[in-house]
């Protein structure tokens, strides 16, 4: 239980270990839990950052949807008025198609009987004529009473 | 010599005795040829056994730090880690100050005093009597005149070494930083102090004398409590291996305790020396 040189012993042994110690095994540990402590952090910042980015991306995604619906609803309703100007516009000019076409028919009908009563005025005349001819016989002359005829034929 | 009778004090005489060496006129002598060979006397089992354990706890924690990385650690980093990390934390909390050295420092000891108390709980008679035998069989020696003690903290030279360092460096480091004539102010220009020039100087011798008593005795009660506490629990581990087939029970319960000693032993010693070398780094007056 003396003390003796086995303290001198022990103290150069404690000395050496301490040393070692210091030299080649706290620094590797410690440098390798602090490393990884920060690598640890790291993570979790950007695993935070990464979290606000996707909240952000959805807002966003949801903004733009929000968007596009009232772009698509005011592109519907454009689309439905004009569809309505169409069908007015094209009504209107079906009307007004529609009512030229009967107004050129009854010009050519107009034309036509015109027409036509010309020609029965004209056979009428020369139906008159020869009858006139047959009731007279050779008595008439003709080249003296075209005019009568011509009267006769002009009150048709 | 053999047929001696080995009384129950004869016994725990002999667990209690380091393996001696030391030179003599004639070359190495061991054990009672020592008997008054004064200083120059080695406890080898002691030497041998906290070596060893030292340099076993060199290995594990170097291997550990060979194999770290910053990635996923494996189970046995992450045990090693633990223990650095106890440790690295009680530094930060206690020493505020800038030192390479306290950690590796408090690392060294808490691990290295773990270890030699383990060795409390191998049975107190296997690692004896085992050197008993080889003695007997292998060097033709008495079994009782082979002595082993396997515990080095129940050697007061170790702990009194582990003292002597941390006493040192207590010194160092109050020198380093507050320089020399901070630390002989420290040693006697407190606690009492005067204006008066002529009542200072009465005050002088008496502070000196506190304060070199409040110093001395911070190393004296870091080896004589872990040297205490680890010999009175070998001592009665030696009791209960003396009484027969009923140490059993008893041996269990004292080793369960122990585990607690054995463990608060050597952080009380490593939280003490970083206290002391703390309070010798910071100018507390």
């Amino acid at each position: 239980m003396n003390l003796n040189a086995t303290l001198i012993g022990e103290l150069i042994a404690f000395v050496v270990f301490v040393w070692f110690c210091m030299k080649f095994v706290w620094p590797p540990l410690n440098g390798a839990i602090e490393a990884r402590q920060k690598k640890i952090e790291d993570g979790l910042a950007a695993s935070d950052k990464a979290e606000k980015d996707l909240e952000l991306a959805r807002e966003k995604a949801a903004e733009e949807l929000k968007e596009a619906k009232t772009q698509a609803s005011e592109i519907i309703e454009q689309a439905k008025k004009r569809a309505t100007l169409i069908v007015d516009e094209e009504t209107t000019r079906g009307q007004q198609e529609r009512e030229k076409i009967i107004a050129q028919g009854h010009s050519e009908i107009e034309s036509e009987r015109n027409r036509v009563k010309e020609e029965l005025r004209q056979q009428v005349a020369t139906l008159a004529v020869v009858g006139a001819e047959k009731i007279l016989e050779r008595e008439i002359d003709q080249a003296a009473h075209s005019d009568i005829v011509e009267k006769l034929v002009a009150e048709l | 010599m053999a047929a001696e009778e080995v009384t129950l004090s004869s016994h725990i005489q002999h667990h209690l005795t380091n393996a001696k060496m030391c030179s003599t006129d004639a070359g190495l002598a061991f054990n009672k040829a020592c008997a008054d060979s004064g200083f120059w006397t080695w406890h080898i089992d002691t030497l041998a056994w906290s070596i060893g354990l030292g340099l076993i706890f060199l290995w594990i924690f170097r291997s550990a730090a060979k194999k770290s990385t910053t990635g996923v650690p494996g189970k046995f980093q992450c045990f090693i880690e633990m223990i650095v990390e106890l440790v690295g934390d009680n530094v930060r909390d206690t020493y505020h100050g800038n030192s390479k050295l306290i950690a590796p420092l408090a690392l060294t000891i808490f691990v290295w005093v773990f270890l030699m108390n383990l060795m409390d709980l191998v049975p107190v008679d296997f690692l004896p009597a085992f050197a008993g035998f080889v003695g007997e069989q292998a060097f033709g020696m008495d079994p009782h005149d082979v002595y082993m003690k396997i515990v080095p903290t129940t050697d007061v030279n170790m702990t009194a070494a582990l003292a002597l360092g941390v006493f040192i460096l207590m010194i160092g480091y109050s020198i380093r930083i507050k320089g020399l004539g901070g630390f002989i102010g420290e040693l006697t220009l407190h606690p009492f102090s005067s204006k008066n020039k002529l009542v200072m100087a009465i005050l002088i011798p008496c502070n000196l004398l506190l304060e070199t008593i409040a110093l001395v005795a911070k190393p004296f009660s870091l080896a004589l409590r872990l040297f205490g506490n680890l010999y009175a629990g070998e001592m009665i581990f030696i009791l209960i291996g003396a009484i027969g087939l009923m140490q059993l029970p008893l041996h269990f319960v004292w080793a369960v305790f122990h585990i607690m000693v054995i463990v608060l032993q050597a952080f009380v010693f490593m939280m003490l020396t970083i206290v002391y070398l703390s309070m010798a780094s910071t100018k507390s007056h």
